[in-house]
């Protein structure tokens, strides 16, 4: 089997993320409308903002990702666009996972590149610390993406999927969200957890691919 | 020319009334299909193969499973009973074209080009399809037609020895008729076949019908 089709797919996905200029900024705004929306609900002492702001951030990036994946599986499946790829012979797997990343790519890195900017909002000191999370946070979210790609690809024929997606994806979003806060708490069991969310997030990447190739047939049968 | 072709219940070929049945091996062949949607049958035991040279119309009011028949021969649907065989790799266009909103037709023919790692370029192939004009203009807004043009240049990309074709001539000017019935023609002079889904048009030249 060559590369050829996974290229073809991944290119695709990336250009269609772009295509109408706002698509991959819309999980940006999302996410700088929830950092200037928080202090204003919950007051702007200092420590507090300090103390929920990763949180704030690890919410945000869960939120981006069902946002943007809605729609990717959706609209293959409503332009025909799903039957080629079924028949492109590569495995639909791979092709998933490509897509996938290319989606990762143009709305999740992003989010998570721009994280310390917004940790500096919630009060965070600037310190070599917020690029260590911006890592993590990366992590996490291609995690999310992985997720979030099996919930849009099992409600890919359901008009208005989103509830869908979010009631499947928010369940496997737990264990990221769970070490991912407990890794930037500095707390108890700190040390280890960066590991163990490497470790959900290799889970995500190893499972979710079949899961995404095996709801994409169902869509297309 | 003499595709056999079985559609639903008995009828076994005569022998003495078809022409000499060709030596060649079916390209592709469904044996004993049969689908349920919902809780109705929508076909069984249908039959059909395809050899090189030969079309194949599928006949059928509308919901008499042309379509989802189409699908279970391209493999993307599977049929409640029967198998299909697939001797030779085969291009599909559908009745929705796989055009994205921003793709224009000449992005989409190179990505499935690269996808499929055919050589063919873009240009002629946009050029035999009438396409030079709008080979830059973004998907959502080509007209019908336009699409439909699109989707079926991505025939020409890759020679394929079967084409599965659901209601080819759908939005085409007549000029685009006759640009599909010129390149049906030369694809099964070349030795390739065509199943296509098709209402009321009159059907190509030789062609046998299925009814479902």
């Amino acid at each position: 089997m060559s590369g050829a089709p996974l290229l073809a797919a991944f290119r695709q996905s990336l250009g269609e993320a772009w295509a109408g200029g706002a698509g991959a900024l819309l999980p940006l705004g999302f996410l700088g409308g929830t950092a200037v929306l928080v202090p204003l609900g919950i007051g702007t002492d200092a420590a507090t903002l300090k103390a929920v702001g990763p949180g704030i951030i690890w919410v945000a990036l869960a939120l981006a990702s069902l946002v943007t994946l809605e729609r990717i599986f959706q609209a293959d499946t409503e332009d025909g666009t799903l039957d080629l790829w079924l028949q492109a012979g590569a495995p639909v797997s791979a092709l998933a996972a490509a897509k996938t990343l290319a989606h990762w790519l143009s709305a999740g890195l992003p989010l998570a590149l721009f994280s310390p900017v917004l940790a500096l909002m919630f009060q965070a000191q600037a310190s070599p610390a917020l690029l260590v999370n911006a890592g993590l946070y990366a992590l996490g979210s291609l995690a999310f993406f992985f997720w979030g790609g099996v919930g849009a690809a099992l409600s890919a024929t359901v008009r208005r999927g989103g509830l869908l997606i979010s009631m499947i994806a928010l369940p496997l979003y737990v264990p990221t969200a769970v070490f991912g806060a407990l890794a930037m708490s500095g707390g108890p069991g700190s040390t280890g957890a960066p590991l163990f969310l490497a470790a959900s997030t290799l889970c995500a990447c190893a499972v979710a691919p079949y899961a995404m190739s095996a709801a994409l047939r169902l869509a297309a049968d | 020319m003499a595709a056999f072709a079985r559609a639903a219940e008995p009828a076994i070929p005569d022998p003495m009334n078809s022409q000499a049945p060709s030596l060649l091996s079916p390209l592709l062949s469904g044996a004993g299909l049969g689908m349920i949607r919902g809780e109705r049958v929508l076909f069984r035991r249908v039959s059909l193969s395809v050899r090189p040279g030969e079309a194949l119309l599928l006949r059928g009011s509308n919901g008499a499973g042309k379509t989802t028949l189409l699908r279970i021969l391209a493999g993307l649907t599977r049929a409640e009973t029967g198998e299909v065989t697939r001797a030779a790799p085969h291009h599909w266009v559908g009745h929705r074209e796989g055009l994205k909103p921003m793709e224009t037709p000449r992005a989409h023919l190179k990505l499935w080009a690269e996808a499929w790692g055919a050589r063919t370029g873009t240009d002629p192939v946009l050029t035999r399809m009438g396409l030079t004009r709008p080979a830059d203009v973004a998907g959502r807004d080509l007209s019908a037609g336009q699409r439909r043009r699109t989707a079926l240049a991505r025939l020409l990309l890759e020679d394929r020895p079967v084409w599965l074709l659901d209601e080819p001539y759908t939005a085409l000017d007549a000029d685009g008729r006759a640009l599909i019935d010129a390149l049906i023609a030369e694809h099964r002079a070349k030795g390739g076949a065509v199943i296509a889904a098709l209402h009321g048009e009159a059907g190509f030249p030789g062609s046998t019908d299925v009814t479902l």
